[in-house]
C-alpha cells in the first residue's frame, strides 16, 4: 500500500471516532448530553485540557520524568539481562539451578511490588525505576538466553574453524545473534519500561504522566484522565516510531520478515 | 602450468622434504559412533583408513547419509573418532584442526557481517590490523569475481555468490588442508560448471590438500586426482579407490564427453550403484533423512 494513503487511512479512523465520540457526548441522540459528558468528557474539553498543559508548559516536566524512568529502567534492565542472560546461557549448570526461581520472579505481578518499591527507593523516580526494570530485565532476559542458544550451529563451528577463540566468538557470533534476538523483542521491552514508569507513577508519585491521570482522577476530571491517556498514546506510538527507525538501521542484515514479534 | 599426472606420486607436487612424506591427513582404522537417546550407538563409519597426501585432491563420494559430512569433521576436529586415529601432517589429531579450511554443506557465514567482513576475520581475529585484513578480503573477493559485492550482507546474494564468499573466507588464511563438504550442492548446474572452475583454477594456483565430498560421481571425477567410494552406511567402509589419469588442466565442461572420462566413469559408477541402491533399500518410503 502507497504510504501517503496509509497515512490518510489512519488518520481517517481517528477522525470518525473522535466525530462518533463527539456526537455521542453533546447531542441528545444517546442521552442527557450533560451525564454524557460526565462519563465521557467530549473532544473540545480533552482537547482544551492537552492544550492548556502545552501552552503552560507543565506537560514538559511530567513527560521529561516520564521518558527519564522509561529509558533509565530500559538502560539498566537490559544491560543487567544481557550480562545475566549471557552468564546463565554459558553456564548450564547455574542456569539449571536458578530456573525456578526466574520462572517465579516473572511470574509475580509487578503490581504488588510498586508499594515495597516505594519504601525501598522512596516517591521519586527510581522506585518507577525499579518497577520498569522488572517488566524489562525478563523480556530481555528470555531473549538472550534464547538467542545464545539458537546460535547456528554451522556458522559457530565455521567462525572456530576460522580460528576464533572464546572471547572472539562471544563477540562475533553469540553476542549479535543473542542481539538480534533482543532486538526482535525491543518493542515490546520499550513499551514495557514505560508501563512501568506510568503505573509506578500512578500509584504513588509528585510527576509525570500516571501522576497527571491520578489526579484529575482524583477530582473526577475525566477530562484530565482522557487527556493524560492521550497524551500518554502519543507519546508511545513516537516512541515505537523511533525504535523501528533504529531498527532498521540496527538489523540491516536480517532479511525481511525474520523472526518478527 | 601443465602438471603431470598427479595420480603418478603423490610427493611430485608437494615441496620436496628429508624426511619420509607424512601426508597431509591420514585416517587410520577409525570408526565414529553417534550416541543416539534411548538406543543403541549408532556407528557412522567403521575402520575407514584413508590418506590425502600434500597437494593432492581426493574426493569422496558415497550415498547420502553413508558418513562423509563425519568423515570431513573428524579431519576438522570437530569429532573425535570413537576409534582410530586421525594424523595430520604425521601429526594425531587433538582438539581443532588448525591447519585445515573447511567450506560447510550449510551456509556458514555470519549473517551479521558483509562479504568483506565475513572474509577478513580469520585475519582480524589473528591479530591482522583492521585495514590490512579488509584489502586483502577485498583481494580474495575480486578473486572469486566479487569485487562489486564486498559491502552485501550474506541475505542479499545468490547461493553461488554466497558459496564464493565462503571458498574466500576459507582460502584467505592459505591453510594447507582444504576440507569442502558438497560445497556446490544446492546450486544450478551452470553455476556448478563455474564454481569448478574456479575451484580449480585456484587450487591449480596453489596446490593444497583437499578432500572433497560430493554425492555427485561426475563432479568427483573431474576434478579430483583420485576417488575415493564409500559404502552405504551405517558402519560405512571405503570400498572404491581410483586414481584418476586425466591430464590438467581441465576443461569441466568439455570432460564430460571425453571418452577416457566415460570409461572412468563407468567403471566406478557401477560400484557406487549398488552402494546407492543399497542406501535405498532402507528406506521403506519416501525421501532420504
Ligand atoms: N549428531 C548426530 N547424531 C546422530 N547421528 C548422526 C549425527 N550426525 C550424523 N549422524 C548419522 O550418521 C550418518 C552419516 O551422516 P553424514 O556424515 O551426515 O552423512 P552424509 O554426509 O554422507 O550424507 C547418518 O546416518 C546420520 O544419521
Ligand atoms: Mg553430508
Amino acid at each position: 500500500m502507497k504510504s501517503w494513503l496509509l497515512l490518510a487511512l489512519q488518520v481517517g479512523v481517528a477522525v470518525v471516532l473522535i466525530l462518533a465520540w463527539h456526537v455521542v457526548s453533546t447531542t441528545n441522540l444517546f442521552g442527557d448530553p450533560k451525564t454524557m459528558a460526565f462519563f465521557f468528557s467530549t473532544p473540545s474539553d480533552v482537547a482544551a485540557q492537552v492544550w492548556d498543559w502545552f501552552q503552560g508548559g507543565t506537560i514538559w516536566y511530567n513527560l521529561w520524568i516520564t521518558l527519564s524512568e522509561a529509558a533509565l529502567s530500559f538502560v539498566i534492565g537490559a544491560f543487567a539481562a544481557l550480562v545475566i542472560g549471557f552468564w546463565f546461557a554459558r553456564k548450564p549448570m547455574l542456569a539449571s539451578v536458578f530456573d525456578p526461581y526466574v520462572k517465579g520472579a516473572n511470574a509475580l505481578p509487578r503490581v504488588v511490588l510498586a508499594p515495597i518499591f516505594t519504601l525501598w527507593f522512596g516517591l521519586g523516580i527510581w522506585s518507577k525505576v525499579a518497577l520498569g526494570f522488572t517488566l524489562v530485565f525478563f523480556i530481555v532476559f528470555f531473549n538472550v538466553v534464547q538467542g545464545v542458544k539458537e546460535v547456528d550451529r554451522t556458522v559457530l563451528s565455521n567462525a572456530r574453524m576460522l580460528g576464533l577463540n572464546e572471547r572472539q566468538l562471544l563477540r562475533h557470533v553469540y553476542l549479535p545473534s543473542a542481539l538480534s534476538w533482543v532486538f526482535s523483542s525491543l518493542h515490546t521491552s520499550i513499551g514495557f519500561a514505560v508501563v512501568g514508569a506510568v503505573v509506578g507513577e500512578y500509584l504513588g508519585s509528585a510527576a509525570g504522566l500516571g501522576y497527571l491521570i491520578q489526579q484529575a482522577e482524583g477530582m473526577f476530571d475525566v477530562a484530565g484522565v482522557f487527556a493524560g491517556m492521550f497524551v500518554l498514546a502519543a507519546f508511545v506510538i513516537l516512541i515505537d516510531w523511533g525504535v523501528t527507525i533504529a531498527e532498521r538501521r540496527l538489523l540491516v542484515w536480517q532479511p525481511k520478515g525474520h523472526h518478527d514479534t | 602450468m601443465s602438471v603431470p599426472s598427479p595420480s603418478s606420486s603423490p610427493a611430485s607436487s608437494a615441496p620436496a622434504s628429508s624426511a619420509p612424506a607424512h601426508p597431509a591427513i591420514g585416517f587410520r582404522d577409525i570408526s565414529i559412533a553417534f550416541d543416539i537417546a534411548g538406543r543403541n550407538r549408532f556407528v557412522a563409519v567403521q575402520d575407514v583408513t584413508l590418506d590425502v597426501a600434500e597437494g593432492e585432491f581426493v574426493a569422496i563420494v558415497g550415498p547420502t547419509g553413508s558418513g562423509k559430512s563425519t568423515l570431513l569433521n573428524a579431519a576438522a576436529g570437530l569429532l573425535t573418532p570413537a576409534a582410530g586415529t586421525v594424523s595430520i601432517f604425521g601429526r594425531p589429531l587433538s582438539g581443532l584442526n588448525a591447519q585445515a579450511g573447511y567450506l560447510f554443506q550449510q551456509d556458514a557465514l555470519m549473517p551479521w557481517k558483509t562479504a568483506v567482513e565475513n572474509v577478513a576475520i580469520s585475519l582480524e581475529a589473528a591479530g591482522t590490523r583492521r585495514a590490512e585484513a579488509r584489502a586483502r578480503a577485498r583481494d580474495w573477493l575480486a578473486r572469486v569475481g566479487l569485487a562489486a559485492f564486498a559491502e552485501r550482507y550474506p541475505h542479499t546474494l545468490s547461493g553461488g555468490q554466497r558459496k564464493r564468499v565462503a571458498l574466500a573466507q576459507a582460502l584467505i588464511r592459505d591453510p594447507r588442508i582444504i576440507l569442502m563438504d558438497e560445497p556446490f550442492g544446492p546450486l544450478d548446474a551452470q553455476t556448478r560448471l563455474i564454481m569448478g572452475e574456479l575451484l580449480l583454477r585456484l587450487w591449480s594456483e596453489n596446490r593444497k590438500a583437499v578432500l572433497f565430498v560430493t554425492h555427485d560421481l561426475e563432479e568427483a571425477i573431474s576434478l579430483a586426482d583420485r576417488v575415493v567410494i564409500l559404502s552405504a552406511g551405517p558402519a560405512a567402509r571405503v570400498v572404491g579407490d581410483f586414481p584418476i589419469a586425466l591430464d590438467r588442466p581441465r576443461d569441466i565442461g568439455e570432460l564430460k564427453v571425453d571418452p577416457a572420462f566415460l570409461a572412468i566413469h563407468r567403471d566406478i559408477w557401477h560400484l557406487l550403484k549398488t552402494e546407492v541402491l543399497k542406501a535405498y533399500s532402507e528406506i521403506p518410503t519416501g525421501d532420504a533423512p
